[in-house]
């Protein structure tokens, strides 16, 4: 996949900057749209530079209208450019979802394919920055469980850079959900120039035998440093970063579990109606005999995400991570 | 659009009336409360800001350059009406009731910043844009069916008129002609986006013609006019005569949050010259001058009041009670169900469990 092999060092936020960068060079039929884009570079400046080096006419400052400008870009990219919009927080998406549900994601299927929405929905998610009320929604099962849309959700800059680029050149919509709490947490080296990283597969980031954990975005340091003191303890966990959300990386997760048969899913989200249920039954589907303990789900909780001063109770900690493995290893 | 809507003034920038037939309703009175008032907004905004600087708060919004705009509206307001504010109002939460400490809790992630103080029907401040104008239609509506005299105030600003939620809230009131008030703030900038990016049309008040309500555009760092603009509004929505859209025309001066950094997208030296000659509080300082009522003495008195207050709600602030947990589970509805009462009790099982 790679044709670059000089790399750079970037923050998860600057290898999404070096994606768009990378794409609105290679592709003239790229454009981004979103509220404070433009001048101001995003709020989380992950569209920094773009409007200065590619015009006002590619990266929009549009008006503060979710729905508006993302029926826009379905209109866009119906007629044959591809729109990456950005809305400020996945909290604020909500206006936008009608035109999500009902058009992006089905203009293919009620068409038969004689029209099609080629775009990306970029959207900051999660809690755990001390943002305001309303900035901390984590709820991409919404989407998952929409027909007709992938959601794809990386952890890592290298990752985030190769997904993103993925997404943009897939021919369908994708809702890009990037870990805010991960913008800026740490540094690695991502290639120059352009390379993908394929939609629909899972990671592996340990080896181990004896408990498969699986989580994704933001949960994905959470389960790793929960794998970590479960090492201490003697016990060896396999842990999955899934990166992508729909469609589920089946292979990665029966291959797994079948060899550990105990699993934690580690989820931010709210519990009820959450990703780990499907997590669960292909699990179910594949590996039910293979099964030495209950699938153990670290998730929030079935209240909507608290303000700040309480989202330390709320989020998936390691130490509730660590629990949930200690209690699927000695069921 | 500009000459059929122009901004109108009752005190012009130098503090002299030129409209003289407000003069007597100017009281002296009036206008001590008014200025005592902006002072305590504009002195609880800075110690905010200073707050978060110190990590005392989190993420601040800030509304410094707006006091006219909110204290104008929310003195005009009777006892019974309902505010509606977005998160830059607390301004305007202030003046109409709302605690110093409980604006302080909310800047601090507590939930308890959102309880409404008694006897006051203030709905906790709206952070996605526009979404409260529908709510407000509603209220309204609700108010007109109980036959009371009660009327509505909602604030939102320039880029709110962008969403569907600010054009479906406006006809909803419009075509049952119920006691709202359409207060907006056109700071002329959306974060970044100034508003000649945010819409073509020249002025917000022209909107009110599409839906066939008076649209009115004032100057929003006039106290004055601000006053009695809504106070006409409100008087027109309570006598049955429907909702009204108030442009009013103002300016922040400093940042969009305390995350954001203004001087990427527009020159701070606009905003240092209209401190100098259209600040709401030098304005209403000229005017007291002018009249005689200034007393430097009384002055000094107002901001050492103020600051009293602001200090006893940053301590009781500090000393209120650490934040529960359980608070996250017990309201989200009357009956906790059976989903959210394990997982309490899971959590709580384990947090005991680790904490021994």
């Amino acid at each position: 996949m790679r044709t670059a092999v000089n790399t750079k060092t970037l923050t998860l936020v600057q290898a999404v900057n070096d994606a768009l960068r990378t794409m609105l060079k290679e592709r003239e039929d790229v454009i981004l749209l979103g509220e404070d884009i433009g001048k101001n570079g995003g709020v989380f400046r992950a569209t920094e530079g773009l409007q200065e080096e590619f015009g006002e006419d590619r990266v929009i400052d549009t008006p503060l209208s979710e729905a508006g400008f993302t029926g826009a870009a379905i209109g866009m990219a119906i007629n044959g450019l591809r729109p990456v919009v950005e809305i400020q927080f996945l909290g604020f998406i909500y206006p936008a979802y009608e035109q999500i549900m009902t058009h992006a994601a089905r203009m293919r299927a009620r068409t038969m394919g004689h029209f099609t929405v080629p775009m990306v929905i970029r959207a900051p998610y999660g809690a755990g920055v001390r943002a305001p009320e309303i900035h901390s929604d984590s709820t991409e099962a919404l989407f998952t469980h929409m027909p007709g849309i992938k959601v794809v959700c990386p952890s890592t800059p290298y990752d985030a850079k190769g997904l993103l680029i993925a997404a943009i050149e897939d021919p369908d919509p994708v809702l890009f959900l990037e870990p805010m709490r991960s913008y800026r947490a740490f540094r690695e080296d991502v290639p120059e120039g352009k390379y993908t990283v394929e939609i629909g597969k899972g990671k592996k980031l340990r080896e181990g035998g004896d408990v498969t954990v699986i989580a994704w975005g933001a949960m994905v340091p959470v389960a790793v440093k929960a794998a970590e003191s479960a090492e201490k303890k003697g016990i060896q966990a396999d842990v999955i970063d899934l990166r992508t959300l729909y469609p589920l990386d089946k292979d990665i997760i029966a291959d797994s579990v079948q060899k550990t048969g105990r699993t934690v899913i580690v989820q931010e989200a709210h519990a009820t109606g959450g990703l780990a249920n499907d997590i669960l039954a292909v699990i179910n589907d594949t590996s039910f005999l293979y099964q030495k303990a209950p699938v153990e789900r670290v998730t929030g909780f079935d209240v909507p995400v608290p303000f700040f001063a309480y989202e330390d109770d709320y989020l998936p900690t390691p130490q509730r991570v660590l629990h949930a493995i200690e209690k699927a290893v000695n069921f | 659009m500009e000459s059929q809507f122009p901004i109108i003034q009752i005190m012009n920038e130098q503090g002299c009336i030129v409209r003289s037939e407000y003069r007597e309703q100017i009281t002296k009175e009036l206008v001590m409360t008014m200025y005592r008032h902006l002072i305590r907004t504009r002195m609880f905004d800075r110690k905010c800001i200073s707050l978060q600087r110190q990590g005392r708060i989190g993420t601040y919004v800030p509304y410094e350059g707006q006091e006219a705009c909110q204290v104008g509206s929310a003195l005009a307001l009777r006892d019974g009406d309902w505010m509606f504010p977005t998160y830059r109002d607390h301004g305007a939460m202030m003046t109409f009731g709302r605690s110093l400490t409980q604006t302080l809790l909310y800047w601090k992630g507590r939930t308890e910043g959102c309880i409404p103080p008694e006897g006051r029907k203030i709905v906790p401040p709206s952070v996605p844009i526009a979404t409260q104008i529908p709510h407000a239609a509603g209220t309204a509506y609700a108010e007109k069916r109980k036959g009371t005299k009660n009327a509505v105030i909602v604030y939102f600003g320039d880029g709110a008129t962008s969403e569907g939620d600010f054009h479906e809230g406006l006809n909803f009131a419009s075509v049952f002609n119920v006691p709202v008030v359409f207060f907006n703030q056109n700071n002329q900038y959306a974060i970044s986006v100034p508003i000649t990016r945010q819409m073509k049309s020249k002025t917000i008040a022209q909107k009110a013609m599409a839906y066939d309500i008076p649209g009115i555009r004032i100057d929003g760092n006039d106290i004055f006019v601000v006053y009695f603009e809504t106070q006409q509004a409100l008087e027109r929505a309570r006598n049955g005569r429907g909702p009204t859209l108030i442009e009013a025309v103002t300016w922040r001066y400093g940042a969009h949050t305390t995350s954001d950094d203004p001087s990427k997208y527009r020159d701070q030296e606009e905003s240092k010259r209209r401190r100098e000659t259209a600040d709401p509080i030098k304005r209403m300082e000229r005017f007291m001058q002018q009249e005689g009522w200034w007393d430097e003495k009384w002055a000094n008195q107002v901001q050492e009041e103020a600051s009293v207050e602001i200090e006893q709600a940053v301590a009781e602030m500090e000393r209120y009670p650490k934040a529960n947990p359980a608070d996250m589970f017990d309201y989200v509805f009357a009956q906790p169900t059976w989903t959210i009462a394990e997982q309490k009790n899971a959590y709580f099982q384990w947090k005991r469990g680790i904490e021994g």
